[in-house]
């Protein structure tokens, strides 16, 4: 299958007074027609700038310094601001977090859907984009009388219905949502949820479900994105993400999860998320890591994928290992960790 | 906005005219002076009354402008007249009515003082707007600074410092008066033209004197709704720069600045005072003026009350209108 978003070594950099931030060092994604894909990671580990960086509204002192967006073959990184413009909602669209304040108080929603579509289309009647819009409201189970009304009439889980429903106007290939339950209560979360479920069913489009919701993400991605510090950490189907995590960070972020078996006890990770100006050397994890090795602190690894499909960005899974360091590994990883999350060290042949 | 709301709000406007009136009628009325008196007294001192004359003539007066009845009846027929728009006879410009004067002076007024305030709050809060906003071209946003320190020097003053230098020392536009000495106004170009050019002067007095407000104040507002949400999802939804500014930026911040310009409208009159008096207009302010000099309590009674009426319908104006701009205000 053709892969209909394929993102390369995107590089985003804030530019602050205090010196350099690497946002987003080197990150390249794949993701087919249909696929849902979730994006997890500490705050300010570069989960929103990825969905901003791909939509190209990263704004100053915020830049892209290099990569490519590739969406349903057009290379969004080389459109003009005119033709990224164009390319907005129509073949990717961003739905943010609605249910506050990302809808105009002062236009009616159905004026706010008409203003999205006049300005990819400004040939078609009237009647037609109206009937566009009612259609969009209706499949994401809302009145068509919420054409003619304001957001502050609204409930929250209906403004996010309508941002919804923005983002499918013009059956975009690629949708993003970022944090799209956030500030709702968990039914309407639930609803919410199985409402993008169904209109990505209908549309066929890929979608980067953004979040800190691992109970969410379970129930709603095919596979997970671990990001750290501007980087992936891990990329992998859904189940084996939350049974067998690769990533040191994987594994510490899906410990940390309550579960039914252990009950009351939980594993934080140890330390804080590094500042992006003072990103550490090597493996940004390896302060806080405790498979840590020599090459963790001088050598950066990069996202391979290992023999059976799944991607990691870590020394424990490449072919430099020596024994010894392994052997390390495996006593280090008896002490730390009660449960031997690694199981086997995929030596890539 | 419903009906009723709409006349509970003209209810509430007769409310705050009759308080007005109330109190423009009673206030003067507990000073045990008689304006009546005052006058003839000075006349006196000047040309040869005598005493006993001067009595008869001043009941006579006091007896032709009712101030001799008892108090309430006074008031009831006070307000029996301004119910029928009648403010009563100027004393010093006798025998003109009050009325006559406001609607000589106020084309004047409104002329001068409604188009600058506009004028002021439109050139004011679009350059405050463009100025926050992010994507305007840098020597335009550059341009709102300036305004920073013309805020801080008072109209008085810059009208002054206009008058010295252009009229004064270049002797570009004409020193005062609303129309050159000796010319007869008439409708036509070379009046118009004329009238114009000594209107350039207070009017740019006035405009720059009250901008600087409406430029800090938007840019303000601006800031903080280029932050919002709803700015960011219109600019996902591929929406060009233009609409976003106009309707989804500008819209919203001008909220508040509309409340600030009905506030503006109520400083028209007093600023009016000041700047006729300054460039030596005609108009409602150098009446009132005039009035306060001459003691003319009849004039300054009128004024005052048709200040404090325009206003009042002025506010409740806006306060009709804003519903239809901030649709979270209807009720």
């Amino acid at each position: 299958m053709k892969p209909v978003l394929q993102v390369l070594n995107l590089l985003v950099t804030y530019y602050t007074d205090a010196g350099r931030a690497k946002a987003l060092d080197d990150v390249s994604l794949t993701l087919n027609a249909g696929e849902k894909l979730g994006l997890v990671g500490e705050s300010g580990s570069g989960k929103s700038t990825m969905a901003l960086a791909m939509m190209r509204m990263i704004k100053p002192p915020g830049r892209i310094e290099g990569g490519q967006v590739i969406v349903d073959g057009t290379e969004l990184t080389k459109l003009s601001d005119e033709e990224m413009l164009k390319a907005r909602l129509s073949k990717i669209a961003y739905i943010p977090q609605g249910a506050m304040n990302s809808l105009n108080p002062v236009l009616r929603i159905g004026r706010q859907m008409v203003d999205a579509i006049k300005a990819h289309d400004d040939e078609a009647s009237r009647r037609t984009i109206e009937e566009r819009c009612m259609e969009a409201l209706e499949s994401v189970d809302l009145k068509r009388s919420v054409f003619k009304m304001y957001p502050h009439e609204l409930s929250g889980g209906m403004k996010q219905r309508v941002c919804i429903a923005i983002g499918i106007l013009l059956n975009p290939k690629v949708i993003i949502a970022d944090e799209p339950t956030s500030a709702l209560d968990v039914v309407t979360q639930r609803q919410v949820m199985e409402t993008i479920d169904r209109v990505q069913e209908q549309l066929g489009a890929a979608v980067i479900l953004i979040g800190h919701d691992m109970g969410l993400m379970a129930q709603f991605v095919d596979k997970v994105a671990v990001m750290y510090a501007g980087r992936l950490a891990e990329v992998s189907i859904v189940r084996d993400m939350f049974t067998d995590p690769k990533h040191p960070y994987a594994q510490a972020l899906i410990r940390s999860l309550p579960s039914l078996e252990n009950k009351g006890v939980f594993q934080g990770i140890p330390g804080l998320a590094p500042s992006l100006l003072r990103i550490p050397s090597g493996c940004a994890f390896h302060p806080r890591c405790p498979y840590r090795m020599d090459v963790c602190t001088t050598v950066r690894p990069e996202l391979e994928t290992l023999s059976n499909g799944r991607q990691v960005a870590c020394h424990l899974y490449t072919e430099g290992l020596t024994d010894a360091g392994a052997n390390g590994i495996q006593e280090r990883h008896q002490s730390v960790y009660a449960r031997p999350a690694v199981k086997d060290i995929d030596n890539r042949t | 906005m419903s009906i009723k709301k709409v006349l509970q709000r003209l209810g509430f406007l007769l409310l705050v005219i009759w308080a007005a009136s109330t109190i423009t009628f009673f206030i003067p009325r507990l000073s045990s002076r008689n304006p009546i008196r005052e006058r003839f007294a000075e006349l006196a001192r000047t040309g040869g009354f005598s005493p006993a004359d001067l009595e008869i003539i001043i009941a006579a007066y006091s007896a032709k402008f009712g101030i001799d009845r008892p108090l309430l009846e006074q008031y009831a027929s006070y307000m029996g007249s301004i119910a029928r728009f009648d403010l009563g006879i100027s004393l010093h410009k006798y025998p003109k009515t009050v009325w006559e004067l406001i609607m000589e002076a106020l084309p004047w007024t409104i002329g001068l003082l409604l188009v600058t305030t506009i004028l002021s709050f439109v050139i004011g809060n679009l350059l405050g707007a463009v100025a926050a906003w992010p994507r305007s071209p840098g020597w335009l946003r550059a341009f709102a600074t300036p305004f920073v320190l013309l805020q801080g020097v008072p109209p008085v003053l810059l009208g002054v410092l206009l008058l010295f230098f252009i009229g004064f020392r270049l002797k570009l536009l004409p020193l005062g008066g609303a129309y050159s000495i000796g010319r007869v106004p008439q409708w036509d170009w070379p009046s118009f033209l004329d009238l114009l050019k000594h209107q350039i002067l207070p009017a740019v007095s006035l405009i720059f004197g009250s901008m600087g407000a409406w430029v800090l104040s938007m840019r303000g507002m601006g800031v903080t709704i280029q932050g919002e949400d709803y700015v960011n999802f219109a600019e996902h939804k591929g929406l060009s720069g233009y609409t976003i500014f106009k309707d989804y930026y500008l819209r919203n911040a001008l909220l508040p600045q509309v409340t600030g310009f009905a506030l503006a409208l109520g400083t028209v009159f007093t600023s009016a005072i000041v700047a006729e008096q300054i460039f030596s207009l005609p108009g409602v302010g150098s009446v009132l003026n005039d009035a306060i000099r001459a003691n003319d309590f009849m004039v300054i009674y009128g004024i005052v009350l048709f200040i404090t009426i325009t206003v009042a319908s002025l506010m409740v104006l806006v306060e009709l209108i804003y519903p239809l701009l901030d649709p979270r205000i209807r009720h």
